[in-house]
């Protein structure tokens, strides 16, 4: 550029605040919210403490819940990323994960590889179902009332389950990750396919932060999800936005099932179990913040474990859903969310 | 280089415009005046591809453009700037301006970049800042300068002193004339008609959905009917 463009002189009053109210995908973090959960967990751990009476039944819940957590958290991105951007409730996101999880057992007893190995293919098969039903299915339904939206992905889980059934049938199967032995960590043990799971995850959920943030493409998905109208204009063709967004948002669910599979009781409705939990933690985090996501992930598995230590015998799920409760009361926008 | 001719179109059935016809040269200003409701607005969304004329003839740059895609237009250089902004509020200055050259993947976008913070060296010195922490002014300008990113032949520019103070009204009117001299066509929505009068190269009035004058904008400022219903005197 050899011509000098002069300038426009710079306001310097504040005026006519516009702000625009969007759903954050990324939201600063909020460190006296952290302080906070930190020390609600630190007197929840102590009271687990005073109620098992047995440090070492504590410390392997915290270890396990943590673990465990990380994989939620990798489930409940995907759910919050498709909230985010596109307004929808995908009640779907189970039954993506369990057809993860059929084809881990499938490629496992078929060829026998490594479980992990199952990632190469499950994540870019889901990714593609995803892309498939939000482009055939859903995207017909954008712009309408949500419950349209709602019926059709519940439609689409009963119709994943049952095709499931059909194909594998009702038994229960499982999968086996060679040498998962045992890793002492802090005086608790941990199965190396637990390790793997969370250690996975947690590489998985940076990826999709890089993606999100340094990406030409997360920058347009974040643009879209925060001004539709705005992302047209600029040329965004928000219908592909949309497709890949619900996408990734199924390939964090296909990577989940990979590597929950060695650790569950593999049937056509296991996606369900995951699916409620996604759901707590996404309401936990904030609905579309991914890494409310993550964050609520962690403190659900935590919940979870050290609920199980509080109520011996009941299902693990109990005080996940206490939480659930109280959040809806005290806080319904969620940890990471703003007041609306 | 923009000619609407005999356009007709509307909302839900419903007719805003009755064979509106315009024309855009390049390098020029061209103001487009009249009260509320007048068709102002309807008639950019039309010619930028936001909704579809119903009858008539638009075109760009001599092809046909009417019920194109807003993409496909960006791309050949028509831009619209809404009243409404439309930014994207949680994203920075800088992400805002870089996804305004969505369409020119193949063109280094540094140029672009550094000619928007000339033009407007506020939001250079804000460029981490989220766009909803902006105030009005500044995030006309960002607007505006998100527009400037796709290289536009032509900006279309929907009222973009609405909500400003006159002083701020004063330096987005005089950036518009900056980019006029860049080489940029722009076609100005603005019910200041004075101001805009004085800036344009030529004007159109519209009343109820069709134009009703046309002339230079000095010719407009002085023809009677429009000093009595637009500029109070």
């Amino acid at each position: 550029m050899t011509e000098q463009i002069p300038s426009a002189t710079a306001p310097t009053v504040a005026e006519g605040e516009g702000h625009t109210s969007s759903p954050r995908l990324w939201a600063r973090v909020p460190w006296t919210r952290v302080a906070i959960g930190v020390g609600f967990f630190v007197v929840a751990i102590a009271l687990a403490y005073l109620r098992a009476g047995n440090g070492d039944v504590v410390r392997q819940a915290v270890l396990t819940g943590i673990l465990i957590g990380g994989v939620y958290g990798l489930v409940a991105m995907g759910l919050t990323l498709i909230f985010g951007v596109l307004d929808i409730v995908n009640f779907a996101h189970g039954a993506f994960l369990a057809v993860a999880l059929y084809i881990t057992v499938t490629m496992v007893s078929r060829l026998g590889v490594n479980p992990l190995v199952a990632l190469f293919v499950a994540v870019p098969v889901m990714f593609l179902l995803g892309a498939g039903v939000q482009r055939f299915v859903l995207a017909g339904a954008m712009g309408k009332p949500l419950e349209n939206q709602l019926l059709i992905t519940l439609g689409l889980a009963l119709l994943i389950d049952n095709v499931l059934l059909m194909s594998f049938g009702p038994n229960p199967q499982s999968v086996k990750l060679p040498g998962d032995t045992g890793v002492q960590i802090f005086g608790a043990v941990a199965t190396v396919s637990r390790l793997l799971a969370f250690g996975v995850a947690i590489v998985l959920a940076a990826l999709l932060y890089v993606l999100l943030q340094r990406t030409r493409l997360g920058t347009a998905i974040r643009a879209v999800a925060a001004n539709e109208a705005g992302a047209q204009l600029v040329g965004i063709d928000t219908r592909r936005i949309y497709m890949a967004t619900f996408a990734i948002g199924t390939a964090c669910a296909g990577a989940a099932g990979v590597l929950v599979a060695p650790l569950v009781t593999i049937e056509p409705t296991t996606g369900e179990l995951f699916n409620i939990i996604a759901f707590v933690v996404v309401v936990l985090g904030g609905m579309g913040n991914v890494i409310g996501a993550l964050v609520g992930g962690l403190i659900i598995g935590l919940t979870e474990q050290l609920g199980a230590l509080y109520f011996p015998g009941q299902s693990p799920l109990l005080s996940v859903f206490v939480v659930f409760v109280l959040v809806l009361f005290l806080r319904p926008q969620g940890l990471f969310g703003k007041a609306s | 280089m923009l000619r609407l001719e005999s356009v007709c179109a509307g909302y839900h059935g419903l007719q805003i415009l009755h064979e509106v016809d315009l024309e855009v040269n390049e390098g020029e200003i061209v103001a487009l005046v009249g009260a509320n409701g007048a068709g102002k607005t309807t008639t950019l969304r039309a010619a930028s591809g936001v909704i579809s004329p119903t009858s008539g003839q638009i075109t760009f740059q001599g092809e046909p453009a009417g019920g194109l895609r807003t993409a496909g237009l960006v791309a050949r250089g028509l831009v619209h700037v809404p009243e409404e902004r439309a930014l994207f509020g949680p994203l920075t200055i800088e992400e805002n301006l870089r996804m305004g050259a969505w369409t020119q993947r193949k063109t280094p976008m540094s140029g672009a970049l550094a000619e928007v913070f000339e033009l407007f060296p506020v939001l250079a010195d804000r460029r981490r800042q989220t766009a909803e922490t902006l105030s009005g002014g500044q995030q006309q300008m960002l607007c505006i300068g998100r527009a400037l990113m796709a290289r536009p032949k032509l900006l279309m520019l929907d009222e973009p002193s609405t909500g400003l103070s006159p002083k701020l009204t004063w330096t987005v009117l005089e950036a518009i004339g900056m980019i006029r001299d860049r080489g940029v066509a722009v076609l100005l929505v603005e019910q200041n008609a004075g101001q805009a009068l004085r800036l344009a190269d030529r004007a159109y009035v519209m009343e109820s959905g069709s134009v009703v004058l046309g002339g230079t904008g000095a010719e407009l400022a002085d023809d009677d009917r429009v000093r009595a219903a637009y500029l109070g005197l």
